[in-house]
């Protein structure tokens, strides 16, 4: 068997290195990747994926290990997935969020892995997509994506969870900021954490006249909860909410979501099969270079090129460019 | 393998130091280098660190102790890694360590050991260089 084949085969089977170095694979490797993605994908589907997202010292990952406390004790398994930002600057990142969860890391029901923004959103989102299925494929229940959402977030969390979790936190001074850049619309549950500080109940009205203003037309409304997760306080009616939004989305629209998504995911992997197949032969037959210096010398423009070159290519598609 | 792929690296503190300020100016020097660092915290057990190595594919393992454990706590966790099947991973050993303790170190599987005045541009020197090699 090919390497692979061993990786789904252990994938498969629940096998930890497996499921690790298949996510290595993902980040490193995407043409790779995708071989083994399509061995697991028909295994994939049956997890809940919980997004948690939020400014940074928000508590995200101090919920986090709450949660999994919780979860586990109603005997479910749990992947989690980690991400924070690379430097801009040197490309290295430094990864914490294991720190508040160490606790279950030796728990064989528990697998977690940290990662890194690599600097490349479109990447990024596929990779963190992809890394979900590993671990919905090995037969995780429940997978829990970490993200830092500040507005515009390099991972669109809605795309691959099934409920968003945004955590804000009073005092961090970007509560009203956040609402600002948009992190209110991707909600389906909002989360004061640390509401042990005493201006808590002000972020709470905050949240809660925000979701007034836009919600009337969406069937499901937003709740705001209070949390502690220091001190674990709140996350069993947070897990409570989460469970409701997932009844919600099985009566509700949950389908035409799916379908929309998965269009979404298919157009891109056309356009990404198409664009490095044309792309591969122009660069073998060197009409590339031959292209590039005619628009250089200014003889055609890209749009012109481009369309030229397709009109051959593409015969079979009726589309009126 | 192919070696394309960025370095990861676990910066672990196993055993009961109070602190870890030297382990996160590492972590940060390492991050400055390019690498990703998963960084773990005070505390941890050898089981910890070898399960944390193998769940996020760690190319290297730096350790860091203060407290003295090291003879007892460093064997354990190269033993825990081969156990995993983690042969590749390069383990490295830091904070105080006596010079005469060294070579029983590196006879169980921990590849070299930094004092804690070893310029951090070593370190980096020395585990680009042996990762590299793979
Ligand atoms: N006072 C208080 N601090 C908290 C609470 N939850 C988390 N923290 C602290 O907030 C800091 C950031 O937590 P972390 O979970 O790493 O936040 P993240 O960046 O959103 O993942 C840590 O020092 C936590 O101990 C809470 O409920 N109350
Ligand atoms: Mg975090």
């Amino acid at each position: 068997m090919n390497h692979n084949g061993q990786l789904v085969e252990g994938v498969l089977k629940g096998d930890r290195r497996s499921i690790a170095r298949t996510i290595t694979l993902i980040e490193n490797n995407p043409s790779e990747a995708r071989k083994v993605i399509s061995k697991l994908y028909s295994h994939t589907g049956k997890a809940q994926i919980i997004g948690i997202t939020g400014p940074t010292g928000s508590g995200k990952s101090t919920l986090i290990e709450r949660l999994v406390k919780e979860l586990r004790r109603k005997g479910k398994s749990v992947g989690i997935i980690a991400v924070d930002p690379s430097s801009p600057f040197t490309g290295g990142a430094f990864l914490g969020d294991r720190i508040r969860m160490q606790k279950h890391s030796i728990d064989g029901k528990v697998f977690i892995r940290s990662m890194a923004t690599r600097n490349s959103s479109g990447g990024l989102a596929r990779a963190t997509r992809d890394a979900v299925r590993v671990l919905d494929a090995s037969g995780k229940e429940v997978a829990i994506v970490e993200t830092v959402g500040a507005g515009q977030s390099e991972v669109d969390i809605r795309k691959i969870a099934h409920t968003v979790v945004v955590v804000l936190a009073p005092g961090l001074g970007d509560d009203i900021q956040a609402i600002k850049a948009g992190i209110m619309e991707i909600g389906d549950i909002f989360v004061v954490n640390k509401a042990d500080r005493e201006n808590a109940d002000a972020s709470v009205i905050d949240i809660e006249t925000t979701i007034n203003m836009s919600w009337e037309k969406k069937k499901w409304r937003p709740p705001v909860i209070k949390t502690t997760a220091a001190k674990g306080e709140g996350t069993t009616e947070l897990l409570n909410h989460i469970s409701l939004h997932m009844k919600y989305l099985e009566n509700e629209g949950f389908d035409k979501q799916r379908r929309q998504d998965v269009e979404t995911e298919l157009a891109e992997a056309i356009k990404q099969k198409t664009t490095d197949s044309i792309i591969g032969e122009l660069k073998r037959t060197g009409e590339l270079e031959e292209l590039i210096g005619k628009i250089l010398a200014k003889k055609t423009d890209p749009y012109s090129a481009a369309d030229t070159l397709l009109k051959e290519r593409l015969k079979g598609f009726k589309t009126r460019t | 393998m192919s070696r394309k792929r960025k370095i990861r690296i676990v910066v672990a503190k196993p055993g009961l130091d109070s602190h870890d300020r030297g382990a996160k100016v590492i972590a940060r020097a390492f991050r400055d280098a390019g690498m990703e660092v998963i960084y773990t915290g005070l505390w941890q057990t050898p089981e910890q660190i070898a399960e944390t190595a193998l769940q996020e594919d760690a190319d290297v393992v730096a350790l860091s102790i203060l407290s003295g454990a090291h003879m007892t706590l460093f064997p354990k966790i190269t033993e825990l890694l081969k156990k995993k099947g983690l042969n590749e991973i390069l383990v490295l050993g830091g904070g105080v360590i006596p010079e005469e303790d060294i070579p029983a170190l590196k006879k169980v599987g921990i590849a070299e050991v930094f004092g804690p005045d070893t310029h951090t541009g070593k370190i980096i020197e020395f585990i680009k260089e042996n990762t590299r090699k793979k």
